[in-house]
């Protein structure tokens, strides 16, 4: 046994020794893992939880998960509950000090924005709820520049080094981003007062930003899968007060969606849920940009 | 709202046209300007308190958290309820060629009965430590136990984490996993007959997780041995020794995997469990020497591109192997042949694999198989011709079997129902046809996702 554990450390000190960027950002989704390396650049080394084909509530505290939490020098996730159930997880099994909640390592973004649904009362009765708020920010792309800016107050604390470079690259990036969201938002305003249909009240900020309506959602309560005598019930609400489109995100089950298309009429629209949703969501604005090509190329 | 309604009226009557020179009218609208200009003032100062930046607002939120209750631990309660129906009287459960492990191992009651309620505290203590206790309530005895109670380090870096306590032992995969979160109603086999059911320590861990990509951890285990395969030794110093290790890591986007190895040691001093003699005596042996478990265990789970909504696998299984020697003493009260002594030496192991698979939304169907092998058992008192092997009728040669399948819904992931067939051949000869009707709902604070 301890000849064993002599070996497994020896090889254990060997991988540890890697160069390091300077900063290790661990990020639980895939949009603060672009923002990241927007303001960051070259200087951290960033690694993305869960991917745009994943549900973020559903996530179990796998091991890769841990390793990755152990060694990261910043924690940078949504909040509001989103990760409730393998995020403290993480933190408790990773023996990091630096990221634990409380620490400059630690950072929630929906902590940052004004949060939208946020429940009078809570009961599981209503679903899967989340108490701080609906955590789904990222849809809004003024919430980005408000996480961005706490991302690189956060880098720039824990990388004093490279102050100068985040504080550069933040700038460059505020200054794309205003006139992207300009762009974005002349681009949607033809989506004013659309009425939509939801998979999940995924949707409720960009919902809100472009003044679009949501009239629906296929999910009978939050978190609960649809179901056939829902579905049933929204395909005559549909001949009611019909809808323009159905939207579900890039890891909901599209056969809820397209089962309520095909019945009652409006299309049924794949968004990318983050950045990596769709091929042109290579990155925030890729995200956005393919989020505005897909909701107007529907509602025409 | 009310505020806009008072000036439009304040507006409206100022509004109306002077109809006398009388200085009470005059008065009266004087008063009303007044208050039309106070209306305007409120209004602006309404205005640019909603369009004031909405960075303002998030404290407010967060505010609303605060107050005293905001220090309340996590809460959760779990309820569990079982209906069994058992060919065989469970009273008569034993795992044949095997110590019994005086645990609680049979199948459980016949009929409907109230499983372990299950309750949870659990909250960071201040930046260092985090505390958890989590009591079962047992419906019949009123008795509570303290399954878990124990704190943890979040303060330590460089992936040291101590833990202080009573907690399950690292020692395989599902030993330290509650019973309300296993994939089936009761444990394996090999849990049973090496762990005694589940395995809880008092003492205290120390784990290290390397800094890799690969995860990998190390720890050890020191405790008072309090239960079976040791023997609560009642003295200073720590009675059980538990080292682990495990890996664990993805393999692309669909499969994750872990697997573990842990070796857990003690010398239990007169561990007594019951038997029978040859004549049908109900007589008390005892046990004194060394005991080494050692364990290995695999979890592979599959999940398309690790979305685990629709689809998903999980194949587990996990390989016990005992070592005991020392001394074994028959009869320790007197009741039968009167107490002799004689050396023991066994060798035995064990292995269950598994296998569930969520084939649509909340649905889940799996399989089990458990054997066991009880190996070679070496009793000097029998080698010696004092005493026939009919004297110890449950160490007797024996491989015990089981096979199961289960299939459980979970309409949410609080709550879930199960349905779990069994045909069990823990007892020599008499195989046990077992049907288990349970379902599992937790309250109160999110459960976690465990891998």
């Amino acid at each position: 046994m301890k000849k064993l554990l002599f070996l497994a450390a020896l090889v254990l000190s060997a991988a540890a020794l890697p160069a390091r960027a300077n900063l290790n950002v661990f990020a639980c989704e895939p949009e603060w893992a672009s923002l990241a390396r927007e303001i960051g650049g070259d200087r951290v080394s960033v690694y993305a939880a869960t991917t745009a084909r994943q549900d973020p509530h559903h996530i179990e505290a796998r091991p890769s998960l841990i390793a990755r939490v152990r060694t990261a020098d910043l924690v940078l996730c949504s909040g509001s509950d989103l990760e409730i159930g393998w995020l403290p997880l993480l933190l408790t099994q990773s023996g990091n000090a630096r990221v634990q909640r409380g620490t400059p390592g630690y950072l929630e973004a929906a902590q940052l924005v004004a949060r939208l649904e946020v429940p009078k009362s809570v009961d599981r009765a209503q679903g899967d709820v989340h108490p701080a708020g609906n955590p789904h920010i990222q849809f809004d792309p003024r919430n980005i520049l408000k996480v961005a800016d706490a991302l690189t107050a956060r880098m720039t604390e824990l990388d004093r080094a490279n102050a100068a470079l985040y504080a550069a690259r933040a700038a460059d990036f505020t200054r794309r981003w205003d006139a992207a969201v300009l762009r974005w938002q002349q681009r949607g305003a033809a989506l004013k007062d659309v009425p939509v249909v939801v998979h999940h009240k995924a949707f409720s900020y960009l919902i809100a930003w472009l003044g679009m309506r949501e009239v629906g959602s296929l999910e009978p309560l939050p978190g609960i899968p649809p179901s056939t005598a829902h579905l049933a019930e929204l395909v005559d609400q549909m001949k009611r007060a019909p809808a323009r489109m159905i939207l579900y995100s890039s890891y909901d089950d599209p056969r809820a969606a397209q089962f309520l298309s095909q019945h009652s009429g409006p299309p049924a629209v794949m968004l990318p849920f983050t950045v990596g949703g769709s091929d042109k969501a290579k990155d925030l604005f890729g995200f956005f940009d393919d989020l505005l090509d897909r909701l107007l190329a529907a509602g025409k | 709202m009310n505020r806009i309604a008072w000036c439009v009226l304040a507006l409206g009557i100022a509004a109306l046209p002077a109809r006398a020179q009388d200085s009470e009218v005059a008065k009266l609208r004087e008063e009303l300007k007044a208050l039309q200009q106070r209306m305007l003032t409120l209004e602006k100062k309404l205005q640019e308190a909603e369009t004031k930046p909405a960075a303002a607002q998030p404290s407010a939120q967060a505010g609303a958290e605060a107050g005293e209750s905001a220090f309340n631990p996590g809460i959760s309660a779990i309820l569990n309820g079982v209906y069994a129906n058992l060919q065989r009287d469970p009273g008569t459960y034993r795992i044949n060629g095997f110590v019994p492990t005086m645990g609680d191992v049979g199948p459980g009651r016949r009929g409907a009965s109230l499983g372990e309620s299950e309750l949870g505290l659990s909250a960071n203590v201040d930046p260092m430590f985090r505390g958890t206790l989590i009591a079962a309530i047992a419906p019949d005895n009123n008795r509570i136990e303290v399954e878990e109670g124990y704190v943890q380090t979040l303060g330590l870096s460089n992936g040291v984490s101590l833990k202080a306590g009573r907690f399950f032992s690292e020692l395989g995969y599902q030993n330290r996993i509650h019973a309300h979160a296993w994939d089936f109603t009761d444990a394996p086999l090999a849990m049973k007959a090496f762990l005694g059911g589940q395995l809880a320590e008092d003492g205290v861990q120390l784990k290290w997780i390397a800094p890799t990509e690969l995860y990998i951890d190390a720890g050890l285990e020191l405790g008072r041995g309090r239960a079976f395969p040791a023997s609560d030794p009642g003295k200073n110093g720590f009675g059980s020794t538990n080292l682990f290790t495990h890996a664990g890591g993805d393999i692309g986007e669909s499969l994750a995997w872990q697997a573990g190895l842990s070796l857990y040691a003690t010398s239990p001093r007169s561990r007594t469990y019951g038997d029978t003699d040859s004549l049908g005596t109900a007589v008390t042996n005892s046990f004194t020497g060394s005991s080494r478990t050692w364990t290995l265990s695999g979890v592979l789970k599959w999940a398309p591109e690790g979305n685990s909504t629709n689809n998903n696998l999980k194949l587990q299984g996990e390989y016990f192997r005992r070592r005991e020697s020392g001394s074994l003493t028959y009869d320790t009260t007197a009741a039968s042949l009167g107490t002799m002594t004689g050396s023991y030496g066994s060798r035995q192991s064990g292995w269950y694999a598994q296998a569930v698979y969520q084939f649509m939304p909340m649905w889940r169907a799996g399989y089990r198989y458990d054997t066991l092998s009880s190996g070679t058992t070496t009793l000097g008192l029998v080698d010696s011709g004092a005493l026939p092997a009919a004297n110890f009728p449950i160490l007797g040669a024996y491989n015990p079997k089981r096979q199961t399948f289960m299939v459980d819904w979970s309409p949410s992931e609080f709550s879930r129902v199960r349905l779990q067939l069994a045909r069990d051949y823990s007892r020599m000869g008499l195989p046990d046809n077992q049907v288990f009707l349970q379902y599992i709902m937790s309250l109160g604070a999110h459960g976690a996702h465990t891998f």
